[in-house]
């Protein structure tokens, strides 16, 4: 008896009905995906013509280091000429934050990639490089705080 | 750590570069800006280390090991580096900076992975052309700064060394470094990327030996400029915020500083690139000079001086190479216990790099309010009864003014000449680096002082 109130419910919709039912619902599925990708890409439009297009993230580091170049114009025309050489000494030595790169080499993992030979040479380049930005961090500095020390006004 | 964090810290520490750079507007701010500086760069390590420890013991055994040999080297150097020498540091440091652009664009090209520049064999292309051009202005500013470094420590004549067909040599270097560079970038190949890095060691030395000794403070600011952009190079290549901000500031920086340069000895930037100034040609355009000069000794110098009311003191390279910063202070402090007004005069080409003579003056503990720039005391050498110029010649020549023949017509001069007396410390009657005569030397009001500038400063002091 059971079985047959099942086959009742069932049958309350033909495989037709079912199938339209189905289609039916799949439509409206594809009606909202389609507004929800109309909704995006009206959203996606506003903010590419906000920002100028889909930017890409060197465009990015692009536009800071053209900024920084006009920061760099009117900061460095402020120094007075008195210290151009510790401001020579001090450029020297923040552009030794090449270190970066440089500890980014030495510690490749040697093991887990592929080629361990390729790592290992790029360990020894960084490693070269980190001795040489070093002495050029703790020396540019530590000169540099040595010639300013020596400035000093009228007693 | 996440990747934001650690590009807004790589952002700070652009920022705490950038005021370091601002604190150096005035001495009295100059000390903090130096300790902005070093935060920033421990903040750009320290940010590093965190975000990407390296890989197991062996990593940070090197990392040590490295940060302490160059750490030791670098601070023994800056604690004993004698001041007169501090171009030649200066210009050894720029090349310090290339040959690690070289080294991380290689380490970069070999284990991208590390990187984020993608995998072995698939590097991005963008990535590819920002290492190859950061190696290759790398390599230009290493081999250029070591010849700079060898010209101004006096290891290789500081005369320009002049290559037959060097224009040709150059532009056929440029051009060969361009196909490289497109090559690399199509092929990803380690060998293109050595041979940019080969051609650009070429270029550098090509570059740099023609250019003669006057014209190294521009070289000098050149090299710091493209110091600047190999960094900016390289930071592009690791997305690395202080790496950009860094090379932007320092490649501005040392533009800066070449265009002053340029513009104080009146000659464009380009004809100092080409080089050749100051060599045999201009020295022999001269005829042999006969005329008589004033002989004057120590004693009547120092007769003259402390009868004055006010002596201007101008020091150019000849000072710096004699040491005789320290005797002249001690002359200046007897001259102003006479009640004699001291001034100080610099013209910004004095020396071998910018702003050398007031660290010099500095050293010797000369007030830096006493040191002045060119247009600032300029009118008062009217006024002055005695122009003191140790060790300078073609920065006070009228002939700059006066002679349109003459090679350094146009460049701005202190007008010594309008003092009631000129006093010449030089060591013989040869002529300056531009090889012209200075027909200040054969006038009624000059006396010419023969010698070492430090022997005859100490002998003048004797007679004071």
């Amino acid at each position: 008896m059971a079985s047959t109130t099942i086959s009742n419910a069932v049958t309350t919709l033909t495989p037709e009905q079912a199938l339209a039912a189905a289609r039916a619902q799949a439509e409206a599925a594809r009606i909202a995906a389609d507004n929800a990708q109309a909704y995006a890409d009206a959203v996606a439009a506003s903010l590419a013509a906000a920002t100028g297009g889909a930017v890409d993230p060197t465009v990015f580091r692009l536009a800071i280091f053209v900024l920084a170049i006009f920061v760099g114009y009117y900061v460095v025309w402020q120094v007075t000429p008195a210290l151009h050489t510790p401001l020579m000494s001090v450029t020297n030595a923040i552009s030794s934050v090449i270190v970066v790169g440089a500890l980014l080499a030495v510690g490749v993992a040697t093991l887990d990639t592929g080629d361990a030979g390729a790592a290992w040479a790029a360990r020894i380049f960084g490693f070269i490089a980190l001795v040489l930005a070093s002495v050029n961090i703790f020396g540019g500095f530590l000169v540099t705080q040595r010639m300013l020390a020596m400035y000093k006004k009228k007693a | 750590m996440s990747a934001n964090l650690a590009a807004v810290l790589y952002l700070v520490s652009g920022v705490l570069f950038i005021l370091s750079l601002r604190g150096l507007s005035h001495p009295t701010t100059s000390r903090q800006g130096n300790t902005f500086g070093m935060v920033g760069m421990g903040l750009a390590i320290l940010t590093t280390l965190f975000y990407a420890p390296p890989s197991g013991f062996g990593g940070w055994f090197l990392l040590i090991l490295g940060l302490g040999i160059g750490g030791a080297i670098g601070a023994w150097r800056a604690r004993t580096v004698a001041m007169t020498a501090m171009p030649q540091l200066v210009a050894f440091f720029h090349a310090l900076v290339g040959l690690s652009a070289v080294l991380v664009a290689a380490a970069a090209l070999y284990a991208p992975q590390a990187f984020g520049v993608g995998a072995p064999g698939a590097i991005k292309g963008a990535s590819l052309f920002e290492m190859g051009l950061g190696a290759a202005i790398g390599a230009i500013t290493f081999t250029g700064s070591i010849i700079a470094f060898l010209k101004l420590d006096g290891r290789m004549s500081g005369k320009p060394i002049m290559l037959p067909q060097r224009h040709a040599i150059n532009i056929g270097l440029g051009l060969l470094l361009l196909v490289l560079l497109v090559a690399f970038m199509r092929t990803e190949s380690a060998f293109a990327f050595w041979m940019i890095v080969l051609v650009s060691f070429a270029l550098g030395v090509t570059l740099i030996i023609p250019i003669g000794g006057a014209d190294m403070p521009v070289v000098v600011s050149m090299l710091n400029s493209y110091s600047g952009w190999a960094a900016a190079g390289i930071g592009f290549t690791l997305g690395n915020l202080a790496l950009i901000i860094t090379g932007a500031l320092v490649g501005s920086s040392g533009a800066i500083l070449s265009y002053i340069m340029c513009k104080a000895m009146n000659r464009s930037f380009i004809s100092v690139i080409l080089g050749g100034f100051g060599g045999d040609a201009a020295a022999g355009s001269g005829a042999v000079e006969t005329r008589p000069v004033k002989h004057g000794s120590a004693d009547d110098a120092a007769f003259i001086m402390k009868n004055a009311a006010k002596v201007i003191i101008v020091p150019g390279y000849g000072m710096a190479v004699a040491q005789a910063q320290h005797a002249l202070r001690e002359m200046a402090d007897k001259l102003k216990e006479e009640g004699v007004e001291v001034k100080y005069a610099i013209h910004p080409v004095a020396g071998r790099m910018p702003g050398h003579m007031n660290v010099l003056l500095a050293e010797a503990n000369v007030p830096y309010d006493e040191v002045f720039e060119l247009e600032d005391i300029n009118g008062e050498f009217a006024q002055a009864d005695v122009a003191f110029v140790i060790g300078a010649n073609d920065v006070t020549n009228p002939a700059a003014k006066t002679d349109p023949q003459s090679p350094i017509f146009g460049m701005p001069i202190l007008d010594v000449e309008k003092a009631k007396t000129v006093l010449f410390i030089k060591r013989g009657m040869g002529s300056g680096y531009a090889g012209v005569e200075n027909e200040l030397f054969f006038r009624d009001n000059t006396m010419m002082l023969f010698g070492d500038a430090k022997k005859v400063t100490d002998e003048i002091l004797k007679n004071l």
